[in-house]
């Protein structure tokens, strides 16, 4: 992919193996991927993709059993691979790249009191007193929504709900002025109306500090909502990647394709709602060809043989299929996806609903 | 769809009232609640979590002791005090698909014990050969093979436990199944998996499900009819292309909302409502469960009645100056 000289972080042939038991899996297969400043990227794959173990290695929390076995990850004019002792990392791990987790009860330690757990982190990157850590938290924990953010400060994580968890995450993330927020699916274990409101604390967030946001997520709805550009993950690679209008307007591969025609909300009833059959490949053995292929309706024997290129369908978008090769048999997405604004915008309209009213 | 009454009701939910005690705090966890579900049909309870879905499902099935009102299930009692006899009845012909089909399925069991498990209980097999022949079909039913039997649910993936679980509620040969948030833990290209092998099998053997879930958009392709509840009351209850064309109560607009609808130019242009019980009008008497149209119940007193109707003349004239949309 191209250059871009406002690139905050820069990937370049990233593989990542592990070794399980006396087998090495490789995780991520040979990753590019730029991230430009103040655009959202989203990350969409089904688990064992490798989306979250891709966006671990920038801040060097892979796994014990885990190691980048190629590539150059560069921020800040650095080559974070560089990075050998956890000295190192922790200048960049929470404090330029902080990360917010799915499950806020795990990132939270439950016998600590919120306030402690949001100025122990002031106090430590910042280097401030604990009576100036303490106010800024109270301010942080205004800013993420938290109402008698006093009160509550010497309050115990236990005594808060799921929502108010994850926006203390988000506030502790925040508390170092990171420079890129990673989001691993932090609203996966939450309800949507609780959903909506933190996904918004983000976006709003990301405005008023100016980081850069990096979206983990399988839920294609959020990706519409928050993504500038979607990165779609399939078997330790990026088989699509481009503006998040081209990927869902005008997907080119047939991955992308068969997460798109599954969503429920394409369902009519009566009919069966459309599967992408078989499983994901294994990743201990070497994989031939499109990893996708053997899922695939539109694979042809190529598919089998040789591995695609990245194609370029635009300036910003790309994807990683033969049917894209000047000599590929024509072939059109699939019905039910096609006209899908039309078919959204149907199902919104009805009634005046979803915002109308 | 919208005249129920040559349908059979299956299962009955009247005035129903789960109460929890914490020392001495009591917590009404389910208010007040009724609503029929008929043979054959798909039945959905919606709602944020704590808002007293699952407590229901879990009292049909006696998880949960009732603290008023009643459960019928082919018009007999099954909340209470019952029989052995009676409760084995109910145990046997009401089963349940849980969430987390890692948590439900004894880790330390094979699959064969596992889906097995209750027609041991129950003795619902002849000899040994009978019993593994209606494990073989089950397993196979649900698209998974024999030699899994031997396997532990540890070496399954997600989607494959789960279906698991459907299994071991299949083999049981139930009338009714209350499945709570089947596809919630599960992989998007796994989820369509499942929803259509449900369908399945209501279409091949006349199933009928309460289906739990806290996202309206699953619920809008696999069900007939959806009950939106908050905080342990129902507010809205409606056949699904009712609720979705005319939905009257502000939670249940609120969720319609809140749910990313996977477009970006929809997304991007809508604007976040939050619901806010204490900052609606709740003067006049006290509200409760009305049909505003056929087969359309919301939960209001009668100034809000007069408001919803009048919403609803809004929203039909809107649909007929729009008939492009539907």
């Amino acid at each position: 992919m191209e250059q871009n000289r406002n690139n905050i972080l820069s990937v370049k042939n990233l593989e990542v193996k592990f070794k399980v038991r006396d087998r090495v899996l490789t995780a991520i297969r040979n990753v590019s991927l730029d991230f430009e400043e103040g655009k959202v990227v989203a990350i969409v794959g089904e688990s064992g993709s490798g989306k979250s173990v891709f966006t671990k290695t920038f801040t060097g929390m892979l796994e014990i059993n885990g190691e980048v076995s190629n590539g150059e990850i560069w921020f800040e004019g650095k080559n974070l691979l560089e990075n050998k002792t956890d000295e190192e990392w922790m200048q960049i791990r929470g404090k330029k790249i902080a990360t917010v987790f799915q499950d806020p009860m795990t990132s939270l330690n439950p016998v600590r009191t919120i306030g402690y757990q949001i100025s122990e982190v002031i106090i430590k990157h910042q280097g401030k007193s604990k009576a100036e850590a303490k106010a800024e938290a109270i301010e942080l924990m205004e800013r993420v929504g938290i109402y008698n953010a006093e009160q509550r400060y010497d309050e115990y994580p236990f005594m808060y709900s799921g929502g108010m968890r994850q926006r203390i995450v988000i506030a502790i993330a925040l508390a170092c002025h990171p420079k890129i927020l990673i989001c691993d699916e932090p609203t996966t274990a939450l309800d949507v109306t609780i959903q909506a409101q933190i996904i918004h604390l983000i976006k709003d967030l990301a405005k008023e500090y100016g980081f850069t946001t990096i979206y983990i997520t399988h839920d294609l709805g959020v990706v519409a909502n928050v993504a500038d550009r979607v990165a779609v993950m399939y078997a330790g690679q990026i088989v699509e990647f481009g503006e998040v209008e081209e990927i869902f307007y005008d997907p080119r591969h047939p991955y992308t394709w068969g997460l798109l025609s599954s969503l429920p909300q394409l369902g009519e009833k009566g009919n069966e709602l459309f599967a992408i059959t078989g499983t994901p490949p294994s990743l201990f053995e070497e994989i031939k060809g499109d990893a996708f292929a053997p899922r695939s309706e539109y694979a042809m024997r190529i598919d089998f043989e040789e591995e695609p290129p990245m194609f370029k369908v635009t300036d910003t978008h790309y994807a990683k299929t033969w049917l894209l090769d000047p000599r590929a048999p024509k072939v059109e997405k699939p019905k039910v996806i096609q006209n899908l604004h039309e078919k959204m915008l149907a199902l919104t309209a009805k009634g005046g609903i979803y915002g109308e009213h | 769809m919208s005249t129920n009454n040559e349908k059979e009701v299956l299962l009955s939910v009247r005035h129903l009232e789960v109460t929890f005690y914490n020392n001495k705090k009591r917590f009404r966890a389910v208010k007040n609640a009724n609503f029929d579900i008929y043979k054959g049909e798909t039945f959905a309870l919606v709602g944020e979590s704590g808002s007293g879905k699952t407590t229901i499902g879990r009292s049909i099935i006696r998880l949960n002791h009732t603290s008023d009102g009643e459960i019928l299930y082919k018009g007999k009692k099954i909340n209470g005090k019952l029989s052995k006899a009676e409760q084995r009845d109910v145990i046997r012909n009401i089963q349940m698909i849980f969430q987390d089909p890692a948590a439900s399925l004894n880790e330390r069991a094979t699959i064969d014990y596992c889906v097995s498990e209750g027609l041991y209980n129950f003795h619902l097999y002849e000899n040994e050969e009978d019993r593994e022949r209606k494990v073989d079909d089950v397993l196979n039913a649900v698209g998974l093979l024999p030699e899994h039997k031997s396997r532990y649910p540890h070496e399954f993936s997600g989607g494959q436990r789960q279906r698991i679980g459907i299994a071991r509620a299949m083999v049981m040969e139930p009338e009714f199944i209350i499945a709570d948030e089947p596809i919630s833990a599960l992989d998007v290209s796994i989820r369509a998996q499942v929803l259509n092998l449900m369908n399945k099998f209501k279409k091949e053997r006349g199933l009928t499900y309460m289906f739990i879930a806290h996202d309206l958009s699953v619920v809008r392709y696999f069900s007939d009819r959806i009950a939106v509840i908050h905080k342990g009351r129902i507010v809205e209850i409606a056949p699904t292309d009712e609720l979705f064309n005319y939905p009257l109560h502000p939670y249940t607009l609120s969720l319609l909302q809140a749910v990313p609808m996977p477009d970006p130019q929809i997304e991007k242009a809508k604007e976040l409502v939050i619901y806010d019980e204490s900052k609606r009008d709740l003067s006049g008497e006290k509200p409760i469960l009305q049909e505003i149209r056929p087969g359309h119940f919301v939960f209001a007193n009668d100034r809000e009645m007069a408001e919803y109707r009048e919403k609803l003349k809004e929203m039909i004239a809107f649909k007929k100056e729009h008939p492009t949309n539907d």
